[in-house]
Formats: structure tokens, sequence, C-alpha cells
């Protein structure tokens, strides 16, 4: 898939940020970053530890509050919702957490099942055993239906992660950091699965990530966050074929080591 | 929080970090009594969590009750026995159990089981980032943990504050039935003749408080936790403290004004 095909057949953005900033007491992350993403695009957000992608991604569904800038999610600005219309919101955008957070107290099943039974009400058991069944056949996990989240490797809970955002079919996908902490050939199950999710729910994303292999595989445009804003954007090989110190010091640095 | 630096100081900063502390729980408890009348009401959440909580205490609150019982009993023998008062063991042991000790001893064993144990369960959530995934799939956690949680508590201590009260009362009743040779009928006749609906019913008022208490400092302090899993367990070990704490001062509040409806 070309990127500037998709620009073109679609030219309202699925999400859209203007001038965002935000900041934790003197501590200043954000400054000033633009974004768009268009429909049925994976876009990445490259960046060091530290940079605030966690906390640009958490603004994006209302997790956190932007000090100024706009945020506009499936063309609704996020800052005026009111309660009812966040949680309407987020029902349509998945959000895959960095460690997983998966429910402690539940075993594999009732975690899917939980977002489900919360938000969609007389359902049959039928139905739910049916979604439940789809979402582990995507994430090909479906023997570990009765184990506890402790008893599972990270790479499986990251994956349970994404089954059970994708339960809500979500439209957009928020990836942060899929693949940190995973031995390569996991990394590489699991940005086949991220593939898999945009052809299979149609879903456009966002995916957060400091792994180059990640970036390349899954990215239909890469972004470079630093010191606060947007440095470089554009598909992989326009990114890195450039003499930005910054960015030719981390593209160095994760294929060196 | 990171920005308390360079904030303005009232007092220093520790007497600040408090106000600011017992203010936000203020604020909890506003936001209970804002959500917990809204639907949607997981009912089948808060049934669970009363179950747990009963669970966890139950054997705890059935040993120190009887013990209790037991124990002032022994102690209070010699001092009545002087004045040749032993058969009013009963009536005394039946006061100082349904006015103050049943509850207070269940309250200070829920502080500590069920506080702490609310503390570390919403703590782990809550830097493990549970919480947020939450919010994120739509479901106010405030309602899903907190507010079945505070419920649970408030309806479960002051039926283990009764339960207690019926334990200790019993512990009793053996040690007289030992040495007075009291017969149980006798020995609650005796003992009932002396406490008035007014006792029985601030009693479970004040188990009520004491719940309500427990609830809401638990998620309180595990709502706010921070800091890995060191701050889970300062979350848990606080939520002891602030209960315990909280609990004595209301209960001297609550004496202090059903004695004033007492003798006025
Ligand atoms: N709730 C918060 N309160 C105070 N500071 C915060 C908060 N959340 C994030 N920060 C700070 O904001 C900065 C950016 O954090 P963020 O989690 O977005 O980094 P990141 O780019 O996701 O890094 P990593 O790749 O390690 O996950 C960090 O310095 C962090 O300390
Ligand atoms: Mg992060």
């Amino acid at each position: 898939m070309h990127p500037s095909d998709t620009n073109l057949n679609n030219p309202t953005p699925v999400i859209s940020i203007r001038g965002l900033y935000k900041s934790f007491g003197d501590l200043q992350v954000l400054k000033g970053v633009d974004l768009d993403v268009f429909k049925g695009e994976n876009v990445v957000v490259l960046g060091r530890s530290g940079t605030g992608k966690s906390v640009l991604i958490k603004i994006i569904v209302g997790l956190l509050k932007p000090d100024k800038g706009r945020v506009n999610v499936l063309g609704q600005e996020v800052e005026n919702l009111s309660g009812k219309e966040l949680d309407a919101l987020r029902l349509r955008v998945g959000f895959s957490f960095q460690n997983s957070a998966l429910y402690d107290s539940m075993n594999v099943r009732e975690n899917l099942e939980f977002p489900l039974k919360m938000n969609v009400k007389n359902l049959t058991k039928k139905q739910i055993n049916r979604a439940v069944e789809e979402v582990l056949n995507a994430v090909g996990l479906k023997e570990k239906m009765k184990q506890m989240p402790a008893d599972l490797s990270g790479g499986q809970r990251k994956r349970i992660g994404i089954a059970r955002t994708l339960i809500l079919k979500p439209e957009i996908m928020l990836y942060d950091e899929p693949t940190s902490g995973l031995d390569p050939i996991t990394s590489t199950e699991i940005n086949n699965l991220i593939n898999e999710v945009r052809e299979n729910y149609n879903t456009s994303s966002i995916i957060i990530t400091h792994d180059l292999t990640c970036a390349k595989v899954t990215g239909d445009r890469v972004a470079m966050l630093l010191e606060g804003r947007f440095l470089k954007m554009g598909n992989f090989e326009e990114v890195f074929s450039t003499d930005d110190e910054q960015i030719k010091s981390f593209f160095n640095y994760n294929f060196i080591t | 929080m990171s920005h308390s630096k360079s904030r303005h100081h009232i007092f220093s900063q520790g007497i600040d970090q408090y106000f600011t502390d017992v203010y936000n729980a203020w604020q909890f408890v506003l936001r209970f009594f804002r959500e917990a009348f809204k639907p949607p009401f997981h009912f089948g959440e808060i049934i669970h969590q009363c179950y747990e909580i009963g669970c966890r205490s139950l054997a705890l609150i059935t040993l120190t009750g009887f013990v209790t019982g037991i124990v002032f009993t022994k102690q209070s023998r010699p001092s009545l026995a002087e004045f040749g008062a032993t058969s009013w063991l009963p009536s005394l042991i039946s006061i100082a159990i349904v006015r103050a000790l049943a509850s207070l001893v269940t309250s200070l064993i829920c502080s500590g089981k069920v506080g702490s144990s609310i503390g570390a369960e919403l703590g782990s959530m809550k830097v493990t980032e549970q919480i947020e995934a939450m919010e994120v799939s739509a479901i106010n956690p405030f309602k899903y943990l907190a507010v079945t949680r505070i419920l649970a508590t408030t309806i479960t201590v002051p039926i283990l504050g009764l339960y207690c009260g019926f334990v200790a009362l019993l512990g009793s009743y053996f040690n007289v039935h030992a040495h007075e040779d009291t017969s149980i009928i006798s020995f609650f006749e005796n003992g009932f003749s002396s406490i008035s609906f007014l006792d029985i019913y601030t009693s479970i008022f004040k188990s009520i408080i004491f719940g309500f208490t427990i609830g809401v400092i638990g998620c309180y302090k595990g709502f706010n936790a921070s800091g890995g899993t060191q701050g889970v367990g300062r979350a848990a070990n606080q939520a002891v403290v602030l209960s315990m704490f909280l609990v004595f001062i209301e209960e001297i509040v609550i004496v202090q004004v059903s004695n004033w409806i007492r003798y006025y």
C-alpha cells in the first residue's frame, strides 16, 4: 500500500492534532505537536524513551488533558466531549498499553469478555463465546483461554491485550510499544499481527515504538518525535535518508546494537 | 505531585500536603455520592465484594470477639466481687460489648484486613494501568471499583459488627456459666434488660459509618497510588493507618452525640 494513495483517497484524517502542548510541572513534554492520521493508514511514532510518546496517545483518548492545542478524533473534538460522548468515542478507539495492563484478577477469557459485557447489553452466551473465540483466533492464542495473566509470557500478554481491544471492533488502534522487551521472533509475530489487524478489522493505527524493524514493517509513514515535536515525517526511507544528526544517531544506534 | 516544588506553600510542605490529602479525600466522598445513585448499578460486583470481605475477616472476628468476651468477663469479675455484685456481670458486659466493643473491634480488624487489601488491590491496578485500561474501554472505574467496594464495606461491617457482638456475648456467657452457673436464658435476659434500642441503633449506625470510612479510605489510597510496587505497599499501609485513626475520631464524636441524645 502506498501512503500517497491513502492520502488522496481519504482526504479527511481520522485523527488530527494541531499545536499540542503538554507539561508536567516544570517539565515540558510536548511542545507543539501536529499530526494527521488518514483512514486505513499505519503511522509509526518513533522517539527516545521519555520524549512523551505515551503521553501523546493518552491525550488522544482523553486519559490526559492537553495544556494547549486541538485534538480531533473521528470528527470530534476530544476536549469538548461530555462523559457519555467520550465513552462512545473510546469504544471506537482501541488502546493497547505498553505493559498490556491485563486485569490480574481475571483469567484470559474474563479479560476479553469484560469490555464486551460492560458495554453491549443483552448479549447471549453464544454471542459472547463467538466474539472471544474470534479475537483469540486473530491473535493466535486460543489454547490460553483459561490461564491467568500472571502465567502468560510477555509476548502472550501483549497479544491478549491487543485481543481485548479488538473485541469491541475499533476503527482506530493505538499501540504503545507493541514489541518492546520481546525477542526478534516474537516481535516479528507481533508486527505481522498488527498488519493482519489492519487488513481484517479495517483499522487506522498509531504505532509507538523505538524498534526500527517494527517501524519499517508496519508503518506507511514514520514520524520522529524529538524534543516535544515531530522533527521529520514521511515514509521510512525519507525519514532516515537525512543529514540530521539526531535522527541519524537514533538510526545508527538501533541497528548497531 | 511532581510540581509541588514550584507551588507556593501556605504552611510547611508537610502540613500543606496533609490538608491537600484531606481535601482530596473529601472530594472522593462527594464523588461517591454523585455517582452511587446513577445507573448502571453493578449489583453482582457488590455482592461479590461483600462475600470477599466477609470471607477475609470472619475467622479473625470470630476469634477476637470470643476472646474479648471471655477476657473482659474474667477481668471484670474481681472488681464486682468486691461489692458482692457478680450478678451484675451480664449487664455490665452487655453494655460494654453493645455500646463500644463490638463495633470498635470489628472496625479495627476490618481496617487491617479489608482496608489494606482494598488499598493494595486498587493500588496495584493503578500502577499497572489497569484502571486506565478500564477507562479507555468506556468503563467507569470509579463506579465499577470504588463505589462497589465502598457499598460493600458499608453493608458488611455492620453485619460483622452484630455477629462480633453475638460471639463476644457467647464467650462471656461460657465464662459466666462456668463460674456463676447462670443459665443462658437468664444471662441474656439480664444482659438485654440493661441495654436500650438506642444503644443498638447507635452501635449499628457507628458500624455503618466505620464501614463507609474503611471503604472510602482504602479506595482513595488505592486510586492515588503511584511509584510502582513500593507505591502499592505504601497505599495499603496508609489505608490502614488513616482508617484506624478516623475510626477512633468518629467513635469519640458519635459517643458524645449519643450521650447528648440519651440525657437531654
Ligand atoms: N502522569 C504524569 N505525571 C508526571 N510526569 C509524567 C506523567 N506521565 C508522564 N510523565 C513524564 O512525561 C515524560 C514522557 O513520558 P512518556 O511516558 O510519554 O514517555 P515515552 O516517550 O512513552 O517513553 P518510553 O519509551 O520509555 O515509554 C516523562 O519524562 C515522564 O516522566
Ligand atoms: Mg511510553
